[in-house]
């Protein structure tokens, strides 16, 4: 069976999910090999669990440099192992640095690129939700290696043995006239929240939310539930909430169980973001709000009674 | 300081977008096309470079004919010329092959230091172009920058993503994408505007950048599109009006689809 390398997205010596999710799929298509790309040290901390995942090989290219530069190590290992291995695909996380390190790979190798697919079957045909959800297309590659990027949690990771082999692989030396440096990184501080494209629900503030001190209240509501915690461009733009939560076209996408919309009015772009959520929930104060077109449950009223109620309901049935 | 800021025309967000035809291709005819709104803060940001250290902003699009307006509005802001490749042959172009040529009309703009570029335009999302046009000229790349600075022979940006922030640095030239919480773009002025009129854009073919017919368009692509369709829309859901229990009827709402 052909090799599917698979792009490992790692972070602290942890596997993130999304791996899980590229490993299912690759073994639609052949037999997965996991493919880890950092600071010697980095892939004897994975192995266990991308073994979990099914697995075959895990390709470990490490060096100092591998952390120091910006995309350029991975596509540089990744060429590298396509004309070794002549692998059937390369699958690699639809996150912002998987997607460039995709498309600089596939204009390497002269291939095509398919991004951002939410599912993928055993012929290498992928679907993609266009327009924040409103649209959906299938497509494939027509030449060379596929190199297709995944939406995290578009895919439901399932778990099998794996033989997890290591093999080491040489980290082409970096040319600092052609890559970019990496002089410092701020992780975003994980809190205890989960994160919002993996979360199971979601509770996100909008402008009618008012300051940066009332998102306490969207916040009290997520945490009663579990949730993840998001926020319109209008909130971001008004500095209540950070910008990495920010949910639309030119945010997050997400599509959890439940969404909830607090104070939202449900512009286009807002939409585009959250509109594949299987179950939305949206409270606002102006009966023709436009979210109350999407919304299986809507309550035409004040966030600041209906929001606090909700959480104590809740708070007494976990209670 | 030379700076090519790569623009795109797009669908509006605020009009209804839709494939259409045998290939699947965006129908742009059907929705009202606008400079996308990222590519005015890539415009802005150049703008604020040159205004400070000196040099020309040229401002580089691919698309049809009626792109021109996006230039026009990119000029006006105070760019100072443009280039647009427009050839009838670019319809279905696909990712890596824009990526190639807009190497290639950058290469025909002289001494550029900075190539500056949207994260990720509002109509593909592929969110990789600016990255695989720094692939083929084999410059660095410092994308997804919510802050940029240079002294003219290096730059430093700071990229924001879901991992959090990271610093990074190089050597010029180099390709740069910024954010859209990078700056407020300016408005055109009515003296903008105006002068917009007369400034120089080169209308630039296929052929004119040295790019064979075969190597874009559906023709040239590496992938294809071979079903489409609109999402059936949703059923209308319950709505009630709040009077002092509309919290409780959300709780039972989610205890009854078993969310809590
Ligand atoms: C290119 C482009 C990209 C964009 N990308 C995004 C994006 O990624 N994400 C995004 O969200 N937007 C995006 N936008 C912006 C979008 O068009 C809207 O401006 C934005 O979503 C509005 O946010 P909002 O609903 O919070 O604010 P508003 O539209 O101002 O709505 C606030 C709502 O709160 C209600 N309200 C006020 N007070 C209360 C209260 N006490 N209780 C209950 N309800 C109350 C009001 O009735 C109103 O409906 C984009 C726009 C463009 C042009
Ligand atoms: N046809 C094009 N003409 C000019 N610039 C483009 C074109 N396509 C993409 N770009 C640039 O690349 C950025 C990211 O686009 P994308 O990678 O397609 O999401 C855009 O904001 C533009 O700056």
């Amino acid at each position: 069976m052909a090799e599917v390398l698979v792009l490992v997205d790692h972070v602290d010596a942890e596997v993130k999910k999304v791996t899980f999710e590229l490993l299912t799929a690759a073994r639609r298509l052949g037999e997965p090999s996991a493919v880890v790309v950092g600071e010697p040290g980095t892939a004897g901390k994975l192995t266990e669990s991308l073994a979990a995942y099914g697995a075959a090989k895990v390709y470990s290219a490490e060096s100092a440099e591998a952390a120091g530069f910006l995309v350029t190590p991975q596509v540089d290992v990744l060429s590298g192992l396509v004309g070794s291995v002549s692998p059937a695909a390369v699958l690699v996380p639809a996150t912002v640095d998987g997607k460039e390190i995709a498309g600089r790979l596939a204009l390497r190798l002269g291939s095509g690129l398919l991004s951002e697919v939410v599912d993928l079957d055993g012929d290498g045909v992928g679907a993609h939700s266009l327009f924040g959800g409103a649209y959906d297309a299938k497509a494939r590659i027509t030449k060379g290696t596929p190199v297709i990027t995944v939406l995290p949690g578009a895919i439901e990771a399932e778990a099998a043995e794996g033989a997890a082999a290591e093999e080491a692989v040489e980290v082409p030396a970096q040319d600092a006239s052609k890559a970019a440096r990496i002089t410092g990184r701020r992780p975003v501080e994980a809190g205890d929240r989960p994160e919002l494209t993996e979360a199971s629900i979601v509770v996100s503030g909008g402008r009618g939310v008012g300051s940066a001190e009332s998102f306490e209240v969207v916040e009290k509501l997520a945490d009663s539930m579990g949730a993840a915690v998001g926020a319109s461009r209008a909130a971001v733009d008004s500095g209540y909430y950070p910008h990495q939560f920010q949910v639309g076209q030119t945010g997050k996408t997400v599509s959890p169980q439940l969404y909830i919309a607090l104070g939202i009015s449900g512009a286009i772009q807002h939409r585009a973001g959250m509109q594949t959520s299987k179950r939305i929930v949206a409270v606002n104060k102006d009966p023709e709000a436009p979210i109350f077109e999407i919304a299986d449950f809507g309550v035409v009223g004040d966030l600041f009674t209906v929001a606090p109620q909700l959480t104590e309901e809740i708070t007494k049935r976990n209670g | 300081m030379n700076i090519v800021v790569l623009v795109k025309q797009v669908p509006d967000t605020y009009s209804e977008r839709r494939l259409a035809g045998a290939d699947h291709a965006l129908d742009r005819e059907s929705a009202d096309a606008v400079l996308d709104e990222v590519n005015e803060r890539a415009v802005e940001e150049a703008l604020q470079i040159t205004e400070a250290q000196g040099g020309e902003v040229t401002v580089v699009c691919m698309g049809p004919d009626r792109a021109t307006d996006a230039i026009r509005k990119a000029l006006s802001m105070g760019a100072d010329k443009a280039v647009h490749l427009s050839d009838g042959a670019l319809g279905g172009t696909d990712a890596p092959a824009t990526a190639r040529a807009l190497a290639k009309v950058i290469g025909t703009v002289e001494d550029v230091d900075l190539v500056i570029a949207g994260n990720e335009a509002t109509d593909g999302r592929v969110g990789a172009v600016p990255a695989m046009v720094a692939e083929v000229l084999g410059w660095p790349q410092l994308t997804f920058a919510r802050k940029v600075e240079t002294d003219g022979s290096s730059v430093k940006a700071e990229r924001e993503t879901d991992a959090g922030i990271v610093n990074v640095e190089a050597g010029l030239p180099a390709v740069v994408s910024v954010t859209e919480k990078i700056n407020e773009p300016r408005y055109p002025s009515f003296k903008g505007i105006m002068a917009a009129k007369k400034k120089p854009v080169s209308v630039l073919s296929l052929a004119d950048v040295g790019i064979e017919v075969g190597e874009v368009g559906l023709a040239g692509a590496a992938s294809q599109v071979v079903a489409s369709a609109p999402k059936p829309p949703k059923a209308a859901g319950v709505k009630v009006t709040d009077e002092g229990e509309g919290g409780v009827a959300v709780a039972g709402f989610l205890a009854g689809e078993k969310l809590v």
